[in-house]
């Protein structure tokens, strides 16, 4: 059987005079992706992407699931490559539509002729495309106001297409059209669903996390890496940075009044990322904060640690319920990872009445208390840089 | 030259998997409990082995659970889900041509007060989807019917009765034995909507000892073995990690590639029942809707006992009906309606990727033979 997936474009449809660079890079993306699947052919034609495979043993299954993590596309669908021919069209309408219209009642078919020469025109095609699957499938009736399903068939140059039923793609832009950043990523629910949600809006993503051997273990290591190999599905090759933190979390707990254990910590954590960032030409942070859900996610304690960041900081979940997040975390298949019980470098010396609404004043003066900058380089200087590949 | 066609009692262990069971037996040796990095290394290469058998079944890695093999799964399926649903109903439902671990596990449970409804086949041998849903009533828990028959290679469509049954009662759990499909056919666990799965690992060229049950999530099992609270406590033990490592790399090795295999055995299959197409002696229980791996036929007069033998000393392997049944009478061959005596006389054929076609054209001379010669026996006629 001969058949192209059709990818339609979303969002970068209504880019205007760039729409062109957005599709190019969108397409460089599938090619990226349908490279371990074997050879295909590509087109552009408006906003859908064709795509068809060169050979007869590609799993057209697994080609469709991996199209739908790609994103920038909106909607695809199957199609049947047929003849261009009436008789042939309506008897692989029947045959190739069977499973997708089994389970629906209502549908309505829309003929696209491109190829004029045809000697049948669009309002024809659909009528006698129609009239045989209700022929064929009793149980159907034809709603052309809202149809569970629309049948498209198209006549283009060299063939006749029959889609069969669309379903929805992971939406917004495609990876890398909106620069790149670096995702501080802890362990968490939170992080890794932060991170998707910035790669939907076209950043292509690099990774920071912080560990603190011994108080934390090779396994939370295991798990931050997991968590990244699960998001690469979407976000493609992530660049990951492993800080050694341990020294600067001690000298926190040695020198820095208790309350403000966390606060400070997460300035450090930010005030490396930024180097990296700085060092790594990466525009932007990203984090999994989430207004009130812990002590250091308060108002203030935000504006503590913002203050320790020169460029934008992300925080896609700021305005969101946990319960919300946990869905994402679960339809991007991250979410059995996070809860795995390991211990991380948040929860390493976690003060016991964390101080709530802190002034920066009093979180710079604390800080200052100790130089921390000799640790700060020697962590930098130590980080562990690696890069975790999508999974085939 | 050994002619090895037993292929769905068990296969020789390939490469890759002896490579890494030796390699987690020297090397990643922990306890994957253990909290130090020895026991970690072997956490992991139970986490590379269950990545490569999620990716073979489209399956997620945490619904896998290991198990000493494909019987344990059945066990487990069987007693451990019918235990869980037990305030919502007694009955299960199974077909009358499943494994006697599906079978006896059945009858073991209706010992115990369950009810057990078995489905039969139609006049042709096939199964319908909508006689397992007829079975279903208010009462019914837990449907197991196997994917392809071990004994025929009949296909049973279980994707359909797993979507019939559904649509009768959504919340019955559906099981598989799909052990003589596993990495044969495509098997793609999350759009076959059922609930439980069990594969086996000596039947795809990984040890004998390995096995496992795929359990969708959210489906509670009650635990047949309990203790140290591993595999989630859904199954106890310290992992056979050895073990487990050999069946991932097993199911890596062949999990591409299953299309130009599946055309493989159709060759091979053709050129067997060709061979014997003009043949009154030789007749095939295998018809079209069995597959093409597994070959199932008679030789009139001949028990297969005696003909096996006769293969052996030419140093050509096959089965008398199924391995498991060892000289008893096949429930499968009673369930789809073949005479006594036909099926002592029936062999089973079952084949490898290494399967080639002169070793048919030797297997089919030596049958040939040995009906020639053994022919003075026959009784009937």
């Amino acid at each position: 059987m001969n058949e192209a997936i059709l990818l339609k474009t979303g969002e970068i449809a209504l880019k205007g005079l760039n729409r062109g660079s957005f599709e190019d890079i969108l397409v460089k993306n599938i090619r990226w992706r349908l490279k371990p699947f074997g050879a295909f052919d590509i087109q552009r034609a408006q906003s859908t992407i064709t795509v068809r495979p060169k050979s007869d043993d590609i799993d057209l299954d697994e080609v469709c699931d991996a199209m739908g993590k790609v994103f920038g596309i909106a909607a695809y669908s199957r199609a049947l490559v047929t003849e261009k021919d009436l008789g042939t069209i309506l008897k692989d309408a029947v045959s190739y539509l069977k499973d997708d219209l089994s389970g629906i009642r209502t549908f309505k078919v829309e003929a696209k002729r491109s190829d004029k020469s045809f000697p049948y025109k669009s309002p024809e095609i659909s009528r006698e495309v129609g009239a045989a699957l209700l022929s064929a499938y009793p149980h159907l009736r034809v709603d052309v106001h809202n149809p569970q399903m629309t049948v498209i068939v198209e006549i283009r140059d060299f063939a006749a297409y029959i889609h069969g039923a669309q379903r929805e793609g992971a939406g917004g832009m495609p990876v890398s059209s909106s620069g790149q950043a670096l995702l501080l990523v802890s362990g968490g629910i939170d992080s890794p669903v932060a991170g998707y949600m910035m790669a939907r809006r076209g950043l292509k993503i690099s990774a920071i996390h912080f560990v603190s051997p011994p108080y934390t273990s090779a396994r939370a290591l295991d798990k931050v890496e997991t968590l990244l190999q699960t998001l690469t599905d979407y976000t493609g090759n992530i660049t990951f940075y492993c800080v050694p933190f341990t020294k600067l979390q001690e000298a926190i707990r040695d020198h820095c009044p208790e309350e403000l254990f966390t606060i400070i910590m997460r300035r450090l954590m930010m005030e490396i990322a930024v180097r990296v960032a700085r060092a790594h030409d990466l525009p932007a942070l990203i984090t999994g904060e989430s207004l009130g859900q812990v002590a250091s996610q308060t108002i203030l304690s935000l504006a503590a640690t913002n203050a320790a960041s020169d460029r934008p900081v992300f925080r896609p979940l700021i305005g969101m319920d946990k319960k919300d997040i946990v869905a994402i975390a679960r339809k991007i298949n991250t979410f059995e990872t996070s809860i795995l019980p390991y211990e991380d470098c948040c929860t390493v010396f976690t003060p016991k009445r964390p101080k709530t609404r802190p002034t920066l004043r009093y979180v710079e003066e604390s800080q200052a208390l100790f130089d921390f900058e000799p640790l700060l380089a020697e962590a930098v200087e130590h980080i562990e840089e690696k890069v975790i590949r999508l999974e085939w | 030259m050994e002619i090895y066609l037993d292929n769905s009692a068990t296969t020789k262990p390939c490469a890759e998997a002896v490579d890494a069971c030796v390699n987690a037996m020297t090397k990643t040796y922990g306890n994957p409990s253990s909290l130090h990095d020895v026991g970690f290394a072997a956490e992991k290469c139970i986490k590379e082995a269950k990545k490569q058998i999620a990716a073979a079944l489209k399956c997620d890695v945490s619904e896998i659970v290991f198990t000493s093999g494909a019987t344990e799964s059945n066990n487990l399926a069987l007693v451990g889900a019918a235990q869980a649903k037990i305030r919502r109903g007694k009955t299960i439902v199974i077909s009358a041509v499943e494994h006697p671990s599906v079978l006896e596990t059945a009858h073991a449970l209706a010992q115990q007060g369950f009810t057990v409804k078995t489905v039969q086949p139609q006049a042709d041998g096939t199964f319908s989807a909508q006689s397992f849903a007829d079975a279903v009533d208010s009462d019914t828990t837990l449907v197991s019917c196997m994917m392809v028959n071990n004994e025929t290679g009949l296909l049973l469509p279980i994707a359909e009765i797993a979507a019939a049954v559904k649509a009768k009662k959504p919340d019955v759990l559906v099981h598989t034995d799909a052990v003589q499909a596993f990495l044969k056919l495509p098997i793609r666990f999350p759009v076959l909507s059922v609930d439980l799965m069990s594969i086996s690992g000596h039947k795809v060229y990984a040890p004998k000892g390995i096995g496992a049950l795929i359990v969708k999530k959210g489906v509670r099992l009650i635990p047949q073995i309990t203790g140290g609270g591993q595999q989630n406590g859904v199954r106890s033990g310290t992992e056979p990690v050895p073990m487990i490592a050999a069946f991932g790399a097993a199911v890596a090795a062949q999990r591409t590639k299953l299309s130009a295999r599946m055309a493989h055995y159709e060759a091979l299959s053709k050129r067997l029942y060709d061979a014997f197409s003009q043949n009154e002696a030789v007749s095939f229980r295998s018809s079209d809707a069995c597959v093409p791996y597994i070959v199932s036929l008679s030789v009139f007069g001949v028990r297969s006992e005696t003909m096996l033998h006769f293969l052996e000393q030419k140093g050509i392997y096959v089965s008398s009906g199924s391995a498991c049944a060892k000289g008893a009478h096949s429930h499968v061959m009673d369930a789809l309606g073949v005479d006594r005596m036909t099926a002592d006389e029936t062999l089973r054929i079952s084949f490898s990727p290494d399967t080639t076609e002169e070793m048919i054209d030797i297997l089919v001379s030596a049958i040939l033979e040995g009906e020639q010669t053994l022919a003075k026996q026959r009784v009937r006629g």
